[in-house]
């Protein structure tokens, strides 16, 4: 067993788990923070995204243990005071989920793509949108409304 | 801005979708809940000749270990298929039997032979693996256009030679005649490659057994909570209607693959009889890969002739279909009733024959996958065209409106009655916004650039609805293929609507209730839709083949018209009014031409105080309808889609993609763009990306998103979709359906496009780069040569 503790959305927590705990099970089932999804087991689908210590992390990858000390925002923790961050409020706007299932990881992995854009001077272009959506599978919408809704919030962030 | 019907409104439920709140399957935990993990074949074909589960059922937190022989001696039932065919000799289709867990033989690598149930799912999964099973390996089959060779090995005994079905349509005689006496025949060989669903929330089950209620209850990721219901109440023997419900929560997605009952559900339900605890199963994608039910997997011959002036004189089609190792769900209408009679396309053809062979394989079952029949028929049509188009000198748009079926109603040889629509109109707005004018420039710059341009089009039509029941039901269908709705109003005026369809994706939430709010002028936040609880909804048969909206809303409007109804009696009594004068807008009822009304909610606290209601009229303002639709419905539409290869690599990029379609009436073009949108990209992914690999022996290449390549965002470009409307004349709304249109129009599009910029009609899906740079090898030495 695992000592592991962290900050989840603004709240420490401290768990004994299993060492074997990846990220998302310990934020889905230890936590019960069930925003966080899990649509694949090679990592490649990316509806687990999270931010660990402001990066975009796909918790599938991370053991629990590995978050030991860190700062982990779920989709639950990106509302502030109950109001939506610009990136959700986009999604709604734009169309841009249909199932809802991918909508997490790619809200998360979102926020992180204007961030770092933002952060590093660069135009995020439709084009640099698709390519960093790489790792962030989605079947229902095309795309289309994603990169609509992700341009978007990048205006208003 | 409006709410009613034709507005934009954006979507009610995503409020929990972007927070994180929603509420899937795998989020819900029950108390006392174990695990199951199964245990799998990994052979393709085999006996089992022994389950040693001694080791499993020692381990730590191991609760069971259930088999095969315990299903079937608690009598729960074979899983079936509901659709019954008829070969043309007469004889009836050849279902061999296929129970939850294998009991003697395994028909596929992943078929379910045990399962574990433990306290936590790593222990379940150690536990399965600790299952020792003895398999004696069997030859096996696993491509379709292998299944019927002499000798091959047999998948079930039922059914010698692997066939399933030989089933015709149309006059084989006259189509033979006509096509002999063609100017041009034009004759392909066409596979429609095989597909995964893939929807991004894997299949998941929690099932729960109240002993002392003698109860079960099922959360499960299923697009019709109440087909589970009857199914494995009435087949499946798993527990009485009334002693079961079924819950589909929140569905991340189902495109088919979430109609059917898995085996899964049937064991976790069983299990949690025999274990007196929660099951709760959820695949990881691996496991989806490996047992959800795969699409298409279609070979064929077409042959189509044509006169002097390019009209078709005949079209004859050929198809083995491969239905996997058992006979899923609905399967066996795909291949037929959902396909064949499709083949007339949008054109007018006075002979069509088409002879389908179904066939068992050693592979996972195959049964619809969005748009199902409809894509495989689409796809042969429009290569049909476009081939036929080249070789005649033709231009490909003008063949097609040749052809074109210009007056309705429009019945085709193949059973299908096209109620309304507007081919030319369609064709005509896709040319316009794909700007097709302007494509040889766009082609000339493409060449300076050293990449191939090429334009494809599909005009595709589709039927929808899948009714009305006493035509399926003539044609072997085991269920009525209606709606059911129930409106319920109450004393404050707000109003629950609880539906039979299903909504995973498709935004029911908000486009239900505009219906509602468009006709009474209420908000939409004053309407709330119920929908996927068998305790809440009394029944509905739930959401596929795109007839949420021709059938299910089309039953809340009987309703509606029935609540209405009552409205204007009640308000006609109070407002001492003839029901004749008044009118029903802005949340009231008025007496045209006077400042006299109620307001919707008085009219709600009248029903139900009942103080002054008309006599003999009873309380309470709540009215359900069934609804029968009398026909199909028939979307359509032209597609237009442009590439651009790269000769040296055989890479293909799509870089426009146009469609025009026509769904009738429009509730939320929003929401309607955004099916397309989802659609098309299937669709792309189908042409260019996707396809399920097995090799030799039966075991799957591609079990996971490494292998199995979906469509990312960089694969496709931002769609134009334009609309071209005539209302569906057979249902209150005019709907018509839009949620298979993508899937079904884009692959020839995109494969006419390629074939295009190449210059060869030889190519195959999906086209990976290297199936396009081998084609362009072979199709022009020139360029290769560069
Ligand atoms: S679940 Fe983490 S990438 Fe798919
Ligand atoms: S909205 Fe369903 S997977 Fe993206």
């Amino acid at each position: 067993m695992a000592q592991v503790s962290m900050t989840v959305n603004g709240k420490a927590v401290k768990r004994s788990v299993p060492d074997t705990t990846l990220l998302s099970e310990f934020l889905r089932e230890h936590l019960r923070l069930t925003g966080t999804h899990v649509g694949c087991d090679t990592s490649q689908c990316g509806a687990c995204v999270v931010h660990v210590d402001g990066r975009a992390v796909k918790s599938c990858t991370m053991l629990a243990a590995g978050a030991d000390g860190a700062s982990v925002v779920t989709i639950e923790g990106l509302a502030k005071d109950g109001a939506l961050h610009p990136m959700q409020t986009a999604f709604n706007d734009n169309h841009g989920l249909q199932c809802g299932f991918c909508t997490p990881g790619m809200i998360m992995s979102g926020v992180d793509m204007v961030a770092r854009y933002k952060a590093e001077g660069r135009e995020l272009t439709e084009a640099a949108i698709r390519h960093e959506l790489e790792g962030n599978i989605c079947r229902c919408t095309g795309y289309h409304n994603i990169v609509k809704s992700i341009q978007d919030a990048a205006a208003r962030m | 801005m409006s709410e009613g019907i034709g507005a934009r409104v954006k979507r009610k439920e995503d409020k929990r979708f972007i927070t994180g709140k929603g509420r899937y399957t795998d989020d819900i935990r029950m108390e006392n809940q174990a695990y199951a993990a199964f245990v799998r074949s990994p052979h393709a074909h085999a006996r089992v000749t022994g389950i040693d589960r001694a080791a499993a059922e020692a381990m730590e937190g191991v609760i069971a270990v259930l088999t095969g022989p315990e299903l079937v001696a608690d009598k729960i039932g074979n899983l079936i298929c509901g659709w019954a065919i008829t070969s043309k000799d007469g004889s009836g289709m050849k279902m061999g039997p296929w129970s939850a867990l294998a009991t003697d033989k395994v028909r596929y690598a992943g078929d379910a032979v045990a399962v574990v149930i433990a306290e936590t799912p790593a222990a379940a999964r150690l536990a399965a693996e600790a299952v020792a099973v003895d398999y004696a390996e069997l030859p096996a089959v696993v491509f379709a256009d292998r299944a019927l060779d002499p000798g091959a090995p047999q998948v079930h005994d039922v059914a010698p030679g692997n066939l399933i079905y030989d089933w015709e349509i149309g006059d084989a005689g006259a189509t033979d005649a006509a096509i002999a006496g063609a100017h041009h025949v034009t004759r392909m060989e066409i596979t429609n490659n095989r597909l995964s669903p893939n929807p991004m929330e894997p299949r998941s089950a929690v099932a729960t057994f109240d002993e002392a209620e003698d109860h079960y209850t099922l959360y499960t990721t299923s697009q019709n909570p109440h087909v589970a219901r009857l199914v494995l109440s009435a087949f499946y023997n798993v527990a009485p209607e009334h002693k079961l419900r079924v819950i589909a929560p929140d569905v991340g997605g189902g495109f088919g693959s979430k109609i059917y009952i898995y085996p899964e559900e049937i064991v976790c339900l069983w299990a949690s009889m025999k274990t007196k605890r929660s099951v709760k199963w959820t695949a990881d994608r691996s496991e989806a890969f490996l047992t959800d039910a795969h699409g298409r997997d279609h070979v064929s011959t077409a042959t189509m002739g044509f006169d002097k002036s390019g009209r078709i004189t005949g079209f004859k089609v050929e198809t083995i279909a491969n239905l996997g190792a058992y006979m899923s769900l609905f399967s066996s209408c795909v291949p037929t009733y959902l396909y064949a009679t499709l083949l007339s396309g949008q054109y007018d053809i006075a002979n069509i024959h088409a002879n389908v062979k179904a066939v068992y394989t050693n592979t996972v079952p195959v049964d619809a996958y969005r748009g199902a029949g409809r894509p495989e028929a689409c796809y042969l049509i429009e290569r049909m065209m476009e081939t036929a188009a080249r070789e005649m000198g033709m231009n490909p748009a003008d063949l097609r409106r040749k052809n074109f079926i210009t007056s309705f109603p429009h019945q085709t040889p193949v059973i299908m009655a096209y109620d309304a629509g507007d081919f030319d109109g369609n064709l005509d707005k896709a040319l316009k916004a794909a700007d097709v004018a302007g494509f040889p420039a766009r082609k000339a710059e493409a060449a300076r650039r050293g990449k191939l341009r090429g334009i494809g089009y599909s005009c595709y039509i589709e039927a929808c609805g899948i009714a009305p029941s006493a035509a399926v039901g003539s044609l072997g269908a085991g269920v009525g293929l209606w709606e059911s709705a129930e409106v319920r109003v109450n004393p404050v005026g707000t109003i629950e609507v609880l539906t039979g369809s299903h909504s995973h994706g498709q935004g029911h939430e908000t486009t239900f209730a505009q219906v509602v709010a468009d006709r009474f002028g209420l908000p939409i936040g004053n309407v709330q839709i119920v929908h996927g609880d068998t305790d809440k909804v009394q029944f509905g048969m739930g959401t596929y083949g795109s007839r949420s909206g021709a059938v299910g809303i089309s039953a809340i409007v009987k309703a509606l018209d029935k609540v209405e109804a009552k409205v204007r009696k009640i308000a006609a009594h109070v407002l001492e009014a003839a029901e004749a004068d008044l009118v029903i807008e802005g949340g009231a009822v008025k007496v045209a031409g006077t400042d006299r009304q109620m307001a919707w909610h008085e009219v709600g606290l009248a029903a139900y105080t009942a103080h002054n209601l008309p006599a003999g009229m009873e309380p309470g303002l709540k009215e359900g309808a069934f609804y029968d639709p009398v026909n199909f419905t028939f979307p359509a539409g032209a597609y237009i889609a442009e590439v651009e290869v790269d000769p040296a690599t055989g890479v293909t990029e799509v870089v426009r993609f146009t469609a025009a379609d026509d769904f009738g009436t429009i509730i939320n073009p929003m929401i309607v763009e955004g099916q397309v949108h989802g659609g098309v990209a299937q669709g792309i992914g189908q042409a260019l990306l996707e396809e399920v690999v097995y090799a030799d022996d039966g075991q799957l290449l591609t079990g996971s998103y490494m292998d199995y390549a979906m469509p990312r965002a960089d694969d496709v470009p931002f769609y134009t979709i334009e609309h071209n409307t005539t209302v569906c004349p057979n249902n209150p709304l005019g709907l018509k359906g839009c949620g298979e249109a993508g899937a079904i129009g884009a692959p020839p599009a995109v494969i006419n496009a390629i074939t295009d910029a190449i210059g060869t009609n030889d190519l195959a899906m999906p086209a990976t780069p290297q199936r396009v740079w081998r084609a362009i090898q072979a199709a022009r030495p020139a360029i290769a040569a560069e």
